[in-house]
C-alpha cells in the first residue's frame, strides 16, 4: 500500500497508532488533541474510549501496556498535568506492550489557560519525547515511540503542538503491523511500586535515560545537515519548518527525540558552525541543557519564550531583513463567543441581573467573563470552580458566598467536578453548584461523556445520573431545572444561595450546536411594539443587532428559536414563529 | 511552478470556511503538488474571528502564511478582510465577501464597524469584491455562496474549470453537487 492523503497532525498519530498495531486508547478531549480520539476510533480493531479525565485515561493505557499490548493516551498539556501522577510512576514501571502518550502544547494559547511546555514535564519525570515537524513524521514517529518503548522499556511521550495537530500535509499510508502480545508474567520487583522495589527501579531509570542519550546520538531521527557553515541551527518539531523556510542552505541538527539529548552529536555539530542558534518554542529546555555542556549559542535572548515563531521572525532576528510589511488596519476584536441559542446565555443572564460571582471552570461557559455577561470570576483549571468557591467560604465565612455560585459544566464536573464536590459535602461547606448540564462536551466540538448515555465507539449505555450522584454524595437540595426557564431560574438561585447547606442546581438543555437539537420557532422582532429599552440585547446573542433608530433586528439564518430575548421583552415586541 | 503559492480563507467562525479549505486541498493534491494546510480549532470556532492558510507547491516546508506572503487572500467578510489585508505580498489578490457581520465589540457599542471598508482597501490592495450571499440568493440556496466566493478567488490560480467541477463534486454531499458547481461558475466566470 503505498496510498498518500492530506492528512491532520492528529489524523496522521491516529493512523500511525493503527499501523503501529495499537489496541488500546483512552483520552479525555481537549484542543488541540481531540482529533486523535476522534479519527482512531474509525478503525474497528483498536478500543478506544472517552476516560473521564486523563489520570484514568493514562492508568487504562498503563494497565493495557502491563498486560503485553500496544497502548497510548492523548490529552492536552494540562490534561498531562492530571495524568503526571500515573506518568511518574510508569516511568519507573516501564513499559511491556508499548506505551505512548501524546501531549500536545499549545504555544500562542489558541485554546487554553496556561502555555506550559510539555517537555519540561517529562524531563521531570525522566520519560524521552518525540516531536514531530509534520504530518508524515507525526505518522512516522509514533510507530517509532512504540519500538522504543518496548526496546528501552518505558513510556514515551509525543509531543505535538497546535500549529502540528491542526495542519494537515501529505501522508504515505503503510498497512497495519500488529505485533504479537507480550507474555504477562507476574513481576512484583518491577510492577509493584513500594519503596523496596523503587529504589531498584529508580537505578534502572537513572541507567535507562543514559542508555537513550547514547542512542539518541545515532538515531535516525536526529538528523544534522552540515550545508553552509557560517549558521547552524538546532531546532526540532514546527520550528524546523520554518529555518527549512528562510535559511534553506544553512547546517541545521533536527532532533526528532528532544529528552533525552544526544550530547556527542550536538558537541560535533556545534564544532563545526560559527554562530550556533537554538530555535526552539517556548522554554529554553534544549538551550539549557547545550549551555550546561559549555556549549556557546543564542537562544532565548534572541527569541521569545511566548507565542508561536515564524518564519518572519527568522528573516528578521538571523537574516537581519528589513521586512516590508503594509501595517495592520486598526479593526475592532472578534472574540468567540457562545453561540445562539448557547443555554448558558441563559443562566448566564439570571446570574448577572442577580449581581452573583461565579467561580467558573473549563468549557465554553468561561467565555460568560466577558461583556455583556461578565458573570464569571475565576478560571483556573479542570474542576476548580467547586473547590475554589469552598476556600472562598472557609477564609472568609458563609455569608461571603451568598452572592457566589460555582458554574461547572456537565463534562467537567464528570472530570474532576465530583471530587471538590465530595470535599464541599464532606468539610461542611454551604456552596451553591450550578452545573450547566448541556449533555456534551461542548467547547471541544460534542464529545460524550458518562453522563450522556454513549460511548466514543458508539455503543449506547446507561447514563450516570448527575442528580442521583449528587444526592448520593448526601445533597439535600439538588434541583433539576431548564435552563431556558428564566423566571423559575431566577427563583432557584435566590433560594439555594440563601440557604446555609451545600446544594445543586443542575440546569438542563442539550447544546443548541448538537445535531438532534431543534428549536421549532425562530424570534422576530415588532417594531411597533419596540419600546428601545434594550433589554433584549443584554445576553449579547450574536444575532440580534441594535438598528439605528433604536429598535432591532434578528439575522434570521444565525437565530436558533430558544426564546430568551422573546422572554426578556417586557413589552411582548419579539414573537416566535414557525421556522 | 517552483516557488510556493500561498493563499489564506479567512472569516466568522460558522461561516463554512472549512469546506473551501478541502475543496482546495483536493484540487491541489489532484495537481500532484506538495501542499499543508493550517487552521486553528476549539475556542476560535465560538464566532471568532478564522483563518486558514493553505500553502502548495514542489515542496513545502512552513504550515502558515505569513504578513506580506499571501498569493491570494479569500474574505468571507468585510471587516475579516481589513483585519488580514496586510498578509497580502504586493500584487496579491483580494477576494472579498461583501458581507457585514458584526462582532460582538461592535454590538456591544465598545467599537464601531468601519465604513467604506472596501474602497478604502481599492487604494492598497487588488480588490475583487462580490455580493456572494446575492448571487447564491438568486441560485435558490443562500448556503452555496462560498462556491462562489471560491470561483472568484479560482481566476487567481491555475487549476482549470473542469479540475475544479470535480473536485467540488468528490468534496460537496452529493445531492448539493449541482448547485454547488453552479455557484463555483457564477464567481469563475464573472
Amino acid at each position: 500500500m503505498s496510498e498518500k492523503k492530506i492528512m491532520l497532525g492528529n489524523e496522521a498519530i491516529a493512523r500511525g497508532a493503527y499501523e503501529a498495531g495499537v489496541k488500546v486508547s483512552a483520552a479525555y478531549p481537549g484542543t488541540p488533541s481531540t482529533e486523535i480520539s476522534e479519527n482512531l476510533v474509525k478503525y474497528p480493531e483498536i478500543y478506544c474510549e472517552w476516560s473521564p479525565n486523563e489520570k484514568v485515561a493514562m492508568e487504562v493505557a498503563i494497565g493495557a501496556s502491563v498486560s503485553g499490548v500496544r497502548a497510548m493516551a492523548s490529552m492536552k498539556h494540562v490534561g498531562f498535568n492530571v495524568a503526571a501522577d500515573p506518568m511518574y510512576t510508569a516511568a519507573y514501571i516501564g513499559a511491556n506492550g508499548g506505551l505512548v502518550a501524546v501531549v500536545a502544547d499549545d504555544p500562542g494559547m489558541y485554546s487554553s489557560q496556561n502555555e506550559q511546555d510539555t517537555r519540561q514535564i517529562c524531563r521531570a519525570a525522566q520519560v524521552p519525547v518525540l516531536e514531530p515537524s509534520d504530518s508524515q513524521e507525526a505518522k512516522d514517529f509514533i510507530k517509532l515511540a512504540f519500538e522504543l518503548s518496548e526496546q528501552f522499556d518505558t513510556p514515551i511521550v509525543l509531543r505535538t503542538t497546535t500549529r502540528l495537530a491542526h495542519s494537515q500535509g501529505v501522508v504515505t499510508l503503510e498497512d497495519r503491523v500488529v505485533p504479537e502480545d507480550k507474555a504477562y508474567e507476574r513481576n512484583i520487583a518491577k510492577n509493584v511500586m513500594m519503596p523496596v522495589n523503587a529504589i531498584q527501579r529508580h537505578i534502572f531509570v537513572e541507567q535507562r535515560l543514559k542508555d537513550m542519550a547514547d542512542a539518541a546520538n545515532t538515531l535516525d531521527i536526529n538528523k544534522m545537515t552540515i550545508k553552509d557553515t557560517k549558521i547552524g541551527f538546532i531546532t526540532s518539531g514546527i520550528p524546523y519548518t520554518y529555518v527549512k523556510e528562510v535559511c534553506p542552505d544553512a547546517s541545521v541538527l533536527k532532533l526528532g527525540m528532544v529528552h533525552p539529548l544526544p550530547k556527542k552529536l550536538i558537541e560535533e555539530f556545534a564544532s563545526k558552525v560559527d554562530i550556533l542558534y537554538i530555535f526552539e518554542e517556548l522554554e529554553p529546555v534544549i538551550e539549557e541543557q547545550v549551555r550546561a555542556w559549555g556549549i556557546q549559542c543564542i537562544g532565548k535572548e534572541a527569541f521569545t519564550v511566548q507565542g508561536e515563531y515564524s518564519a518572519n521572525m527568522l528573516r528578521k532576528v538571523v537574516l537581519k531583513e528589513n521586512l516590508q510589511i503594509n501595517t495592520p488596519a486598526k479593526v475592532p476584536a472578534r472574540p468567540p463567543l457562545l453561540c445562539p441559542g448557547c443555554p448558558h446565555r441563559s443562566v448566564y443572564t439570571v446570574l448577572n441581573k442577580l449581581k452573583i460571582h461565579a467561580a467558573g471552570d473549563i468549557g465554553c461557559y468561561t467565555l460568560g467573563a466577558v461583556p455583556p455577561l461578565s458573570v464569571v470570576d475565576t478560571t483556573i483549571c479542570m474542576g476548580a470552580s467547586i473547590s475554589s468557591l469552598h476556600g472562598m467560604e472557609m477564609a472568609k465565612g458563609k455569608d461571603y458566598i451568598k452572592n457566589w455560585v460555582a458554574v461547572i459544566g456537565d463534562s467537567t464536573f464528570m472530570h474532576t467536578g465530583v471530587n471538590s464536590l465530595m470535599n464541599m459535602v464532606y468539610n461542611q461547606g454551604t456552596g451553591t453548584v450550578v452545573i450547566l448540564d448541556n449533555s456534551t462536551t461542548g467547547m471541544t466540538g460534542h464529545q460524550d461523556h458518562a453522563a450522556t448515555g454513549k460511548t466514543l465507539m458508539g455503543k449506547t449505555v446507561p447514563a450516570i445520573n448527575i442528580y442521583h450522584l449528587c444526592k448520593a454524595m448526601g445533597i439535600e437540595h439538588v434541583t433539576e431545572i431548564n435552563a431556558f426557564d428564566i423566571k423559575e431560574l431566577e427563583k432557584v438561585i435566590k433560594e439555594e444561595t440563601e440557604r446555609d447547606a451545600v446544594s445543586v442546581i443542575i440546569t438542563k438543555s442539550p447544546c443548541a450546536l448538537l445535531k438532534e437539537v431543534h428549536f421549532p420557532n425562530k424570534c422576530i422582532p415588532v417594531p411597533e411594539k419596540c419600546k428601545k429599552c434594550g433589554m433584549c440585547l443584554k445576553p449579547g446573542c450574536p444575532a440580534l443587532t441594535k438598528n439605528e433608530d433604536g429598535t432591532i433586528s434578528i439575522d434570521a439564518t444565525m437565530c436558533n428559536g430558544c426564546g430568551l430575548c422573546k422572554n426578556l421583552c417586557p413589552f411582548d415586541a419579539i414573537e416566535e414563529v414557525a421556522k | 511552478m517552483n516557488e510556493t503559492k500561498n493563499i489564506m480563507i479567512v472569516g466568522v467562525g460558522g461561516q463554512g470556511t472549512l469546506l473551501t479549505s478541502r475543496i482546495l486541498g483536493g484540487i491541489i493534491l489532484t495537481a500532484g503538488y506538495d501542499v499543508k494546510l493550517s487552521e486553528v480549532h476549539g475556542m476560535a470556532q465560538r464566532g471568532g474571528s478564522v483563518v486558514t492558510f493553505v500553502r502548495y507547491g514542489k515542496e513545502v516546508a512552513e504550515p502558515i502564511v505569513e504578513a506580506g506572503q499571501a498569493d491570494v487572500l479569500i474574505a468571507f467578510e468585510r471587516l475579516e478582510a481589513l483585519r488580514y489585508a496586510h498578509f497580502l505580498k504586493p500584487g496579491g489578490a483580494l477576494v472579498v465577501n461583501d458581507q457585514r457581520i458584526d462582532p460582538i465589540t461592535v454590538v456591544t457599542g465598545a467599537a464601531e464597524y468601519p465604513e467604506d471598508i472596501i474602497e478604502n482597501l481599492k487604494k492598497t490592495y487588488k480588490v475583487y469584491s462580490v455580493d456572494a450571499a446575492g448571487e447564491a440568493l438568486k441560485l435558490g440556496n443562500s448556503r452555496v455562496f462560498n462556491n462562489i466566493v471560491l470561483g472568484v478567488a479560482a481566476k487567481h490560480m491555475d487549476f482549470s474549470k473542469e479540475d475544479w467541477l470535480k473536485v467540488i463534486a468528490d468534496t460537496v454531499p452529493p445531492k448539493t453537487v449541482e448547485i454547488n458547481q453552479k455557484a463555483f461558475l457564477v464567481g469563475f466566470e464573472s
